[in-house]
């Protein structure tokens, strides 16, 4: 059984102007301690979908129209809210691209490191630990992302924090539960290269100490290819193509992987020249039939405007969901 | 040797910050002493991290923020002390372009009317006259006619983009500085506007000043390259020497931390964060995260920019290797 697994998921979004569909039809499974990456441009469906695992998108306008995510076999989409708060931090935990806009401005990190403790305790039914039993497992956890000094950073607000010991604070959070899975939705974004370095080595050693599965959603392939095994390419609420990330760089299938790639400038080698996608991501409410990319694809045919491709595997763990793709 | 377009000698901004319940008033060093010298035609990409000054010493060579010292002369006048009414011909001739297209279009003003503004302020065209080099700046930024009248919320951000560009082109400048301009956008459309920007250049002549983050799309775009970190140029030179063979300490943890398209590669971390810029470190103020920092790196003023290089320690080895 894996970790985790979604099936057939389809997410739709009801809005006054009509609705939005926002996931069509996703197919992705972790295993336990595996790294996956989920790869796509701006309103893929990359967040909604991570968000999904612990149903937080707010139901309504978001509605489930079809399909299961099963985490350790139970599907979440079913679960009781008390069964569901059991899951989220415990067993899936999340970090957020913003760190500032996800600590209370007005309350000490510790306060709210006690905080998130506490909700684990609360949802596990335990005794109420002590106070110091507390304190000195935020100060540990703290210590354990590489902070120095917890004990003054406990006294401390979230203004005196810089960007990256914000995330990292963040990131001592979401390990407060023992998680198995870390969802990680852009956890570099808002950060300057250097420290984004930092944040990046953090979590692949968090990964490999505590044999955490890792979900990292990231707009940024070169994130994705640092810290991922294996990753899923998103365009336009469905995947397009999932591989090892070595394979998918050096041999990506499908046209709009392979226009990502192509498309992002390379630093050490100015003379590769980046190659835009021509045209612009469809309208989720009048979806383009068939394959959606199909508007934009430079292989389009007959087939790609009537009929959805499914994710086939043309080589061993290697999903390509493309009509012209072949083993 | 020609006049330089924009040249902008020992460049200072400071901030005052109000005293607080917390904290005694104190001032912040945004640019530094700051040399910069553009040639017509040239390509010079301003890149580091946020809070380095960039976005400030861009407005700074626009005058859009008076410094608190130095000169700036723009194509043999010195623009330093200008008032406001002087400064309105010449602001034909400087245009900026944001980062973020979204924020800088009025939602409700139509494309076309975005583009034509400067056009009218700048009492350059009117009537059928104004229609007509608006529709050619919007054929030329790669926009077809059905989009003049559409609403900022009826384009996608690389649409609002070419508007902001060809909103900038329409007083045929000189001089065109680009704060990052595609940072807001996916990699698939920055590829397509950093296209249009290089034809635009090589169509019109234009001279760019480049501003990002992005070291990968500077080392598209740009020939030369000028690195900051709070508020200082640390190295200056040409893009394959800078980015291809950097010098400076920052500018090689700098490089080494952008991740690149290979599997299972985790960049190289640089120990801790930029210090805040109200409280700077004395000497060289990197030399906080510096593994080459020495004892003399330590004290005194910060190195100057010596030969595209504010690093003593590391040009002294360079003249030793060479001897």
């Amino acid at each position: 059984m894996s970790l985790l697994e979604i099936r057939d998921y389809r997410l739709a979004f009801d809005t006054f102007d009509g609705t939005l569909h926002v996931l069509d039809g996703i197919d992705l499974s972790l295993e336990a301690g595996e790294t996956l990456g989920i790869v796509g441009e701006t309103g893929c469906g990359k967040s909604v979908l991570a968000r999904s695992l612990l149903r937080l998108n707010e139901a309504p306008p978001a509605r489930v129209v079809s399909g299961a995510i099963l985490f350790e076999g139970q599907d979440v989409l079913s679960l009781p809210e008390k069964a569901m708060r059991r899951l989220r931090g415990r067993r899936i935990a999340m970090v957020f691209q913003d760190p500032a806009s996800y600590l209370n401005p007005l309350l000490a990190i510790g306060t709210q490191m006690e905080d998130a403790i506490r909700g684990q305790e609360a949802a596990l039914g335990q005794a109420r630990r002590p106070h110091r039993a507390i304190r000195s497992q935020a100060a540990e956890l703290l210590a354990s992302v590489g902070l120095a000094e917890p004990q003054r950073l406990l006294a401390s607000h979230p203004h005196q924090l810089s960007g990256g010991m914000r995330q990292r604070v963040l990131i001592a959070m979401a390990l407060a539960g023992s998680p198995t899975l870390l969802v990680a939705d852009e956890p570099t974004t808002a950060l300057d290269v250097t420290v984004q370095a930092q944040v990046l080595a953090l979590i692949a050693g968090l990964v490999a100490e505590r044999g955490l599965a890792l979900m990292l959603i990231s707009h940024d392939l070169g994130v994705v290819a640092a810290s991922c095994a294996r990753v899923a390419v998103m365009y336009a609420g469905t995947v397009v193509e999932e591989a090892s990330t070595a394979q998918l760089l050096a041999n990506p299938r499908h046209p709009y992987a392979q226009g990502l790639i192509a498309a992002v400038p390379d630093l050490d080698n100015p003379a590769h020249k980046p190659r835009g996608i021509p045209g612009s991501i469809p309208n989720l409410m009048t979806p383009p039939t068939g394959c959606r990319f199909h508007p934009r694809c430079a292989l389009a045919s007959e087939i790609c405007c009537s009929i959805k491709p499914a994710l086939r595997e043309i080589a061993p763990a290697h999903g390509v969901a493309c009509h012209h793709a072949t083993p | 040797m020609t006049v330089p377009l924009l040249d902008a000698t020992g460049l200072v901004k400071t901030y005052a910050l109000p005293r607080t319940a917390f904290q005694p008033a104190r001032r912040l060093t945004a640019v530094a002493h700051v040399d910069l010298s553009l040639a017509r035609g040239a390509t010079l990409g301003l890149v580091g991290e946020s809070g380095c000054g960039k976005s400030t010493l861009a407005r700074l060579l626009l005058r859009l923020t008076p410094p608190s010292a130095g000169r700036i002369v723009f194509d043999d006048q010195d623009i330093t002390n200008l008032a406001e009414a002087s400064l309105r011909p010449l602001r034909r001739r400087l245009q900026l372009v944001h980062q973020n297209p979204s924020a800088a279009l009025d939602p409700r003003l139509t494309a076309a009317a975005a583009v034509a503004e400067p056009l009218v302020v700048q009492r350059l065209a009117r009537g059928t006259e104004l229609s007509d080099r608006v529709a050619q700046l919007f054929a030329e930024v790669g926009l077809g006619p059905e989009f003049l009248r559409r609403y900022p919320h009826e384009l996608s951000g690389g649409q609002k983009q070419r508007v902001c560009i060809a909103r900038a082109l329409a007083p045929e400048p000189q001089l065109l500085v680009l704060d990052e301009p595609t940072s807001a956008l996916d990699v698939s459309v920055q590829a397509q506007i950093l296209d249009m920007l290089a034809e635009l250049r090589a169509r019109r002549g234009l001279t760019y000043l480049f501003i990002s983050h992005n070291l990968a799309v500077v080392r598209q775009v740009c020939a030369e390259v000028a690195v900051m970190y709070l508020g200082r140029i640390v190295e200056q030179g040409s893009a394959e020497q800078v980015l291809g063979a950097p010098r400076h300490p920052y500018t090689q943890a700098l490089l080494a931390s952008v991740p690149r398209l290979t599997a299972g590669a985790v960049p190289p971390a640089t120990p801790s964060e930029p210090p805040n810029p109200a409280a700077l470190p004395s000497g060289c103020t990197f030399h906080p995260r510096c593994r080459r920092a020495e004892l003399s790196c330590h004290t005194g003023n910060p190195p100057p920019l010596v030969e595209g290089l504010a690093c003593p320690p590391v040009a002294l080895s360079i003249c030793q290797t060479r001897a």
